[in-house]
């Protein structure tokens, strides 16, 4: 299913251009507007669709698979750690879905630089940071040390 | 003057470099910038670490989570089950040494603010099958790059590196890397003391199934380009189980998962008749493997394998059997947002094919092959293991590092240890950042010196693309047809079309051959010589070009491993036609390979396999 943008919603605000993994969402010279110029790169990931502030990009399923007339739209909200799906069927029929996407504020992540630094030892040790406490247990897994290598699975 | 005189050089000095920002490269910048606190870090990626690597999409399970705090699963237990699942052969201290360290990765996640679903009767994370949790994981992405950005000194992002570069005076030791912009267009020049390779693995190898515009929805996505594997085999470094590609049985056309709708749901499938075929092909399987086909889950490549032999034998299309598990609106949510969190495809498969999953079975079948590390395969270059617990012959210096001095690899780069996925490949990423900030402290002596020869001569060789088409462009009148170029996706197909008909893709049920095997390697060695005649228009499809050579190189280690290896030992994987059955006496080794820039030669070799954990 792979990404077009209309022409009357796109105001060429480079969004999706910057945001696409594949490279393939390009502002067209002419008319100002972003299109996928390389729709069999496309995964269908829709990280465009999702950060387009116009809701100026769609998709319409793979040409070699999928019958014309089905919807998937999507509406991304950040600050209510939300997203939505409309789907409609070739045959009419809709669903919908909300599901969370995050449960603390975007930013909030404490950078690891701000955590006390660990001291030499820690360094030398297999502990990664955080370590013991976020594992929740005891202390870190350990094997014995090895005697025989080979043993029969 | 040259045709491209505004190109600038930017130099860009570095104590860590972490090429790739998927889920291993996050990890290693995290951890780096934990343990290295006054040091720099820089994070390079050819796309937007926001939505990059595998996980861009989303996803909708941990596949690799312990529990140990709940006392669910012990890491040993994990590695006897990866160990199952690739047919007796991973390395187990890589394996362990993640498991023991993947919850407190999780937990992590779960603080930065990744929802992760909760059994309402134990308050447990929700399992989905032994080793998996249940996520509302369509932000995982953007929520790991949040915690990246915050330890990277600095995040390069929109660039495509090309190359390695190697110590001018210890020609064994890395020094950095190069690429240009897709956005300046500019030649980068990275120098570092340590670099850590987290990019992805390899889509687009094998003809996918699809045609047309629709070969954009492989399984693997389609920026994975083969980068974990093109630049540090071109380093020279050892690369192991290149051969052990995987093929997956999803969802026909759109690929999605069918993990929930097995694991959590209870899903089943059967042939078009309804009947059970992998237990009624067990027998069979037997005599083919021997006692791997009594492994607890059966092996995926196994699974595969049952599958194709009723696909042969007209007793398709396999369905799952969705219908009969949707019976509540609990239910038919998990069975949408699977696909929605990170395979919007099969829902416009669905929508727009009127399968309603509660009232309809839908059509699974095989994938097109794809070369990674990460997944259920193992991939791969050969690292260096944990000290407390690593065997002495899989330990050299620091854990996680490469048989090149300085060079670490994190997620699908390191080979051997499969089943890592997304948790997996942050953890991995996290234990290659930190031994690669010991690496750094460590170093005496001169810091690595890149060698400026080198690098002008990459820099012709990278940019040569452009060049070609510029000229070669002015024979023409107009369209794609050129005498003196081929262009990246032209290229690309060729090396799709005989890796499928040679290499054992869907043209011949993923059989091959030595005879097929040693065509194949002809013909990839005159595409190989054409690649110095790519055109590309733009910088865009300069990235393309790249892509390609990575691929290029990745499939040339694929074949060579292939023909190494003479038993079938993933059938459903592949199959060596001439020697179809497992051979557990002269193969139960890792296949490993080297490659030598200077000669163009490859050594192949065989390296233990040891069992650590009964």
């Amino acid at each position: 299913m792979p990404t077009y943008t209309y022409m009357t919603r796109c105001d060429g605000c480079g969004e999706c251009v910057d945001i696409c993994p594949s490279d393939i969402m390009h502002i067209d010279p002419i008319h100002r507007r972003s299109y996928n110029i390389e729709p069999n790169f496309c995964w269908e990931c829709y990280a465009c669709v999702k950060a387009c502030p116009q809701h100026a990009i769609d998709v319409r399923g793979y040409a070699d698979f999928a019958p014309l007339g089905a919807r998937v739209r999507v509406r991304r909200e950040e600050a209510r750690g939300t997203i939505s799906w409309k789907i409609r069927y070739r045959d009419g029929r809709l669903k919908e879905f909300t599901f969370p996407i995050r449960t603390t504020p975007w930013g909030s992540i404490k950078p690891p630089a701000d955590y006390a630094p660990a001291d030499a030892d820690a360094l030398v040790s297999p502990l990664l940071a955080h370590e013991p406490d976020a594992l929740m247990v005891a202390a870190l897994p350990m094997l014995p040390p090895l005697e025989s290598e080979q043993v029969t699975p | 003057m040259s045709l491209f005189s505004s190109r600038k050089t930017r130099v860009v000095d570095t104590d860590i470099l972490v090429i790739g920002g998927g889920f291993g490269g996050c990890g290693a910048t995290y951890e780096s910038r934990y343990w290295g606190r006054n040091l720099k870090i820089t994070l390079v990626e050819k796309a937007n670490i926001e939505r990059s690597g595998a996980v861009a999409h989303g996803l909708s399970a941990i596949n690799c989570y312990m529990g140990m705090r709940w006392g669910e699963n012990q890491p040993e237990d994990f590695v006897r089950y990866a160990r199952g699942d690739l047919m007796g052969l991973v390395r187990e201290d890589l394996i362990f040494d993640i498991a023991r360290h993947v919850d407190s990765t999780v937990h992590k996640f779960e603080e930065w603010g990744l929802p992760i679903m909760l059994n309402p009767e134990t308050g447990r994370y929700q399992r989905e099958g032994k080793w998996q949790i249940m996520i509302h994981g369509e932000s995982y992405k953007p929520i790991i790059a949040e915690a990246a950005r915050k330890s990277a000194s600095e995040v390069f992002n929109r660039i495509m590196v090309t190359h390695l570069l190697m110590d001018k005076t210890h020609p064994s030791r890395v020094a950095g890397a190069v690429g240009f912009s897709v956005r300046d267009r500019h030649f980068y020049v990275f120098r570092a003391k340590a670099v850590i390779v987290a990019a992805g693995g390899a889509s687009h190898i094998f003809r996918p199934r699809s045609i047309g515009e629709g070969v954009g929805r492989t399984w693997y996505a389609p920026w994975s380009s083969a980068s974990a594997y093109g630049l540090v085999l071109h380093a020279g470094a050892r690369m192991i189980q290149m051969e052990n590609r995987i093929v997956l049985a999803r969802f026909k056309d759109g690929y999605g998962p069918v993990g929930a709708w097995f694991l959590l749901l209870k899903a089943y499938a059967t042939n078009a008749y309804g009947v059970n075929y992998e237990a009624a092909r067990l027998d069979e399987i037997k005599a083919l493997v021997g006692h791997y086909a009594e492994t607890t889950p059966i092996p995926t490549c196994l699974r595969n394998h049952a599958m194709l032999q009723e696909i042969k034998a007209g007793n398709g299309p396999i369905y799952m059997h969705t219908q009969e598990v949707l019976d509540s609106r609990a239910k038919e949510e998990i069975g949408w947002e699977d696909f929605l969190d990170m395979t919007v495809g099969q829902a416009v498969v669905w929508a727009s094919q009127n399968i309603d999953p509660k009232e309809k079975p839908s059509e699974l079948i095989t994938s097109e092959p794809y070369v990674m590390g990460s997944h259920a395969t193992c991939s791969g270059a050969w690292a260096s293991g944990p000290e407390d617990c690593a065997p002495a012959d899989y330990q050299w210096g620091y854990n996680r590092m490469t048989t090149v001095e300085g060079l670490f690899g994190a997620g699908d780069t390191i080979g051997g240890s499969a089943h890592k996925f997304s948790s997996g490949s942050f953890t991995e990423g996290r234990l290659a950042g930190k031994a690669a900030i010991r690496y750094v402290m460590d170093l005496k002596g001169e810091p690595p010196q890149v060698d400026e020869t080198q690098i002008k001569l990459l820099e012709k060789t990278i940019f040569k693309p452009l060049e070609n088409y510029a000229v070669g462009r002015n024979e023409i009148v107009a369209g794609s047809v050129a005498p003196s170029y081929l262009t990246p996706l032209q290229g690309l197909q060729r090396l799709e079309k005989l890796m499928d008909e040679y290499a054992g893709g869907i043209s011949t049920f993923y059989v091959t051959s030595e005879p097929m095997l040693k065509r194949g390697l002809e013909l990839l060695t005159l595409l190989r010589e054409d690649l110095d005649h790519l055109g590309a228009e733009d910088i865009h499809q300069l990235q393309r070009a790249w892509e390609l050579q990575h691929r290029v190189w990745t499939a040339e280690a694929v074949l060579r491993h292939t023909l190494y290896r003479q038993e079938t030992r993933w059938p459903g994987y592949y199959y060596r036609g001439d020697f179809p059955k497992l051979d557990d006496g002269g193969w139960h080794v890792f296949t490993a390979s080297q490659y030598d820039a200077k000669t163009g030669e490859w050594h192949m070799s065989k390296l233990p396999v040891h069992h650590i954990i009964a």
